[in-house]
């Protein structure tokens, strides 16, 4: 018995240690960093201070903070208007075919983004496909500027990011209750009415998900925004990777991080609201 | 919507998704430099690779962390996912909630938090913080998966185990973990396949000693790139598929 117990008080503890170590200490430090401020030594000085979050709401930064998140929002809902009928045509499709679709989604997801990325490029660059196929065809004469455009950044977010939309809406999908589709039309909801009255509500928290896999990682992929939009388009993740590299300047990246994870936060509180309404409703 | 339209509107997001991937593949094969053309079937661009010493042993690096990570994490996710599961204990609910805050964390904030760690700890950047890293990543995704094995199978194995007379550590290892072996294997492969798709954390992870091959592509994509680079994608695509499929088996077996 005695045995036992300690084999118990190991696993939790090697846990317990695992998590406090290396998650909660150094979203602490992250938290603690945002409020000092940058010292001669690259490290920081000690005094604390808000500058770090005022200075994130100066006109400079805000007008890049306020670009990165139209255009990480804007990619979300285009995600989530693409991936939306593709998740459910994926949710419909009969039992034969759904593991190789399902597959087929899941390649891309698990492939290094890096690599996607640069795949795209071999499409966008000036003498890439899709400029060589249009010339083929005579629809343009000159080469279309496609790399090194707010554009080409935005294709980029959404070529990387469709496959994390589908995935939460996918599952959302799979766990609606046929049985609440067939009651809507049996009382006479045409197919639009059952969809948006039934469906789209039952899979809120999948929306709600997807939206997050999206919008957060987009804020962040600052490659994304280095391999195909060059110097001009800015992320708030290459405003974070800029303070660490180049200025050094830790606390104001530590404090951009911070608000990304408030973010995280108050989109992760809407999701738990939206699943907990669900269950109560269906409780009911 | 009629099946017809379904099966195109279908088609157009996979060709969206794979287009791009089909195309280098095509490329890595082309036996020309520069044009799109089609000059031939040739494998030469592969023999570059072999010989390209940088770019293998930066391939080789990924790999290495991949499995090493993978390894530390399946370790640790198991564990986690035993514990929750087996035992009530204070902060139980605490450690479901932060597994699933690190599993929706972005990268970035990941990358970031740990990197601020390392450096309060005037740990040099390389192979064991890249490691560690990496593992710290992938955990939640095995303690989720390992854990949802573990629902599915009946507690009255355990606790006839234990009438009989096994102490704890005999449940685990002679019951528990041969009963989840295929959900753990799962979870070593999403993992492997997890540390070999990140590019952000390995960015502020790793020091220069230490070149992971995301980042050797990196510096290779902004400055100018020659066909091998071709090949090495279609290279770690293919491990991609082939521990993607796998962990695929493995995990349905369940069902």
């Amino acid at each position: 018995m005695k045995n036992s117990s300690r084999f118990r008080q190991l696993l939790i503890g090697s846990t317990y240690t695992w998590m406090v170590v290396l998650a909660l200490i150094p979203y602490l430090i992250l938290f603690i960093a945002s409020f000092l401020l940058p010292g001669d030594d690259q490290l920081v000085q000690s005094g604390l201070s808000f500058s770090n979050y005022q200075h994130l709401i100066s006109p400079a930064v805000f007008s890049m903070a306020r670009s990165s998140i139209l255009l990480a929002g804007v990619a979300a809902l285009l995600c989530l208007l693409v991936g939306y009928p593709f998740a459910y045509i994926l949710a419909q499709s009969s039992a034969k075919v759904q593991p190789l679709m399902l597959l087929l989604v899941m390649i891309p997801f698990w492939t290094n983004s890096l690599i996607r990325t640069y795949a795209l490029v071999m499409m966008l660059k000036a003498n890439g496909v899709i400029n060589q196929v249009l010339m083929a065809l005579g629809l343009i004469e000159m080469p279309l500027q496609l790399m090194y455009t707010q554009t080409a950044v935005f294709i980029g977010l959404v070529y990387t990011l469709l496959p994390f939309m589908i995935l939460p809406l996918y599952a959302a999908l799979k766990a609606v209750d046929p049985r609440l589709v067939e009651a809507g039309r049996d009382l006479g909801a045409n197919w639009l009415n059952t969809f948006f009255r039934i469906t789209v509500p039952l899979t809120t928290p999948g929306i709600i998900a997807g939206c997050m896999l999206v919008f957060l990682p987009a804020l962040g992929m600052f490659y994304v925004a280095d391999v195909l939009g060059g110097a001009r388009s800015m992320l708030l993740g290459n405003y974070i990777r800029d303070q660490f590299l180049i200025y050094r300047n830790i606390p104001m990246g530590a404090a951009a991080s911070v608000t990304m994870t408030v973010a995280m936060g108050l989109m992760l509180l809407l999701y738990f609201f939206a699943s907990k309404r669900l269950n109560r409703e269906a409780m009911q | 919507m009629s099946r017809r339209l379904k099966w195109i509107y279908a088609g157009l997001v996979y060709a969206f998704l794979y287009l791009p991937l089909v195309v280098v593949a095509i490329f890595s094969f082309n036996d020309s430099k520069y044009s799109l053309a089609w000059h031939g079937f040739t494998l030469r661009w592969y023999e570059k690779l072999w010989h390209n010493s940088s770019l293998m042993s930066a391939a080789l690096n990924s790999l290495l962390i991949a499995g090493c990570a993978a390894t530390l994490a399946t370790l640790m996710g198991t564990v986690a996912a035993f514990i929750m599961h087996q035992y009530r204990f204070p902060g139980r609910k605490l450690l479901f909630g932060s597994l699933f805050v690190m599993m929706m964390s972005p990268d970035i904030v990941i990358a970031i938090s740990l990197l601020l760690l390392f450096l309060a700890l005037h740990l040099p950047l390389g192979f064991p913080t890249l490691l560690v890293a990496h593992a710290v990543l992938c955990v939640p995704f095995v303690a989720t998966t390992v854990y949802s094995r573990f629902h599915g199978f009946q507690r009255d194995i355990l606790d006839a185990a234990k009438d009989l007379g096994a102490d704890e550590y005999q449940v685990f290892r002679f019951i528990v973990i041969p009963l989840a072996l295929p959900a753990v294997v799962g979870g070593w492969l999403l993992s492997f396949t997890l540390s070999l798709d990140d590019v952000i954390i390995s960015f502020f992870t790793t020091g220069p000693d230490f070149e992971v091959l995301p980042l050797r592509i990196y510096s290779m994509v902004r400055l100018g790139i020659k066909p091998d680079v071709n090949a090495l994608c279609v290279v770690m695509m293919g491990i991609t598929i082939v521990a993607l499929v796998l962990s695929r088996t493995l995990l349905k077996e369940k069902e």
